[in-house]
């Protein structure tokens, strides 16, 4: 448990966050979290997005609405992004 | 080391109030932060410009000594000298900034001579933090490099990692090395390092994913009454048949003989020829003679 979780409290002390905000996350399934023996877990795997998240929300003031916009963009960003690396590479061909 | 004007930065007037800076940072922070802007490096460097803008219009401290010296800025060490004995450290009250996984680090030089390192470092502290921050790294390889799995020690920030770079890797392809970016804070876990490939292709061989492509020089009579010929692949030479009447353009497939299945052991791709038919020069005159023949047989046919 210790070496694939991380205590949602430690992380939110952390980050000078609360709690709900991490509940409100996973409300919007933007981020998965585990419940075990009354409390609340977020997978390690999960953390860089749950950090990306959280500076979107304190750094760059956005809400969970704008939040959920972004995420989905940034999908078709890395998406796009692997395509054209494929494509270019690709392109070699003819060159 | 050149004058940067971070007023120009931010888009604002010398007199900008606080509140005007505040705006325009946080617009163009929107604008260019890393996480909106995924692996795009002219976004990033722009941020780290206008996080040092705003780290310095934003301190009246900071401010006041660059309108005092502004282009005269190399005066402000003795700036500095004349006021230390009253001075106290900068930032007692500093307001929270952006997150120095991204451009804080990265101060320029203009701002180190005129603010010091110890008040970058202090910048460098300002923002809470739990798992650490990912590195990112370009490797550049050789074609020849990626065709067999092999170790290779790389040094990321002064220490020496080694790892296996999987054969099959395509030029452009990341890969994530847990936990071996920048330690963890208050129990947090350490970031990860991810390292991008940059492959470089010098060899005869195009490359599409497992599949390689060549062409193969072949002369005249092979092609028209066929034969066998010695062709390089990738891991060495193998003689292959040519069937009579081969057509200029044509191709043939060596199954197996491509680029290894990246992380499938003993899988390859295939290796394409496409023969380039090379006609005869500086022919005699006997041969000049048997080819009209030849012309002549095949005009009459």
């Amino acid at each position: 448990m210790e070496q694939e979780y991380v205590l949602i409290t430690d992380f939110c002390t952390s980050h000078d966050i609360e709690t709900h905000f991490i509940l409100q996350l996973y409300d919007n399934g933007l981020v998965d979290i585990v419940l075990k023996e009354n409390s609340y877990y977020l997978p390690l795997k999960q953390l860089p997005k749950a950090e990306k998240i959280v500076r979107l929300y304190s750094e760059l003031d956005i809400n969970l609405e704008g939040i959920e916009v972004i995420t989905q963009l940034l999908k078709r960003i890395e998406k796009m992004q692997a395509e054209i690396i494929y494509l270019k590479n690709k392109l070699d061909l003819y060159e | 080391m050149k004058f940067i004007d971070y007023y120009k930065i931010l888009g604002l007037n010398k007199d900008a109030k606080p509140n005007d800076i505040k705006k325009a940072y946080r617009k163009l922070a929107r604008k260019y932060h890393p996480d909106v802007n995924p692996n795009d490096k002219e976004a990033e460097k722009r941020f780290q410009e206008i996080n040092e803008a705003n780290e310095v219009l934003s301190d009246p401290e900071k401010r006041k000594k660059y309108d005092k010296y502004g282009k005269d800025w190399q005066h402000a060490e003795e700036f500095e000298k004349a006021r230390s004995s009253q001075q106290s450290a900068y930032g007692q009250s500093r307001r929270k900034g952006y997150s120095q996984n991204y451009g804080a680090h990265d101060f320029s030089d203009f701002f180190e001579s005129m603010f010091g390192g110890a008040t970058a470092d202090f910048s460098r502290q300002r923002t809470t933090r739990f798992r650490g921050q990912d590195f990112n790294a370009e490797l550049k390889l050789h074609l020849r490099d990626v065709y067999t799995t092999h170790k290779q020690t790389l040094t990321v920030n002064g220490k020496n990692i080694r790892i296996t770079v999987p054969a099959g890797i395509e030029n452009g392809q990341t890969i994530k090395i847990s936990g071996h970016g920048g330690p963890g804070h208050q129990g947090g876990p350490n970031g990860d390092l991810y390292i991008t490939f940059s492959i470089i292709n010098d060899t005869q061989f195009k490359r599409d994913g497992n599949n390689l492509y060549t062409t193969v020089n072949l002369e005249l009579y092979k092609a028209l009454l066929g034969g066998e010929i010695t062709v390089n692949t990738f891991d060495g030479q193998v003689k292959l048949k040519v069937k009579p009447e081969t057509q200029n353009g044509s191709q043939v497939k060596l199954k197996g003989k491509g680029f290894p299945v990246y992380k499938k052991n003993n899988a390859f791709g295939d290796l394409y020829i496409t023969y380039n038919i090379v006609t005869p020069k500086n022919l005699t005159e006997k041969e000049k003679t048997l080819i009209k023949e030849l012309a002549a047989l095949r005009k009459n046919k």
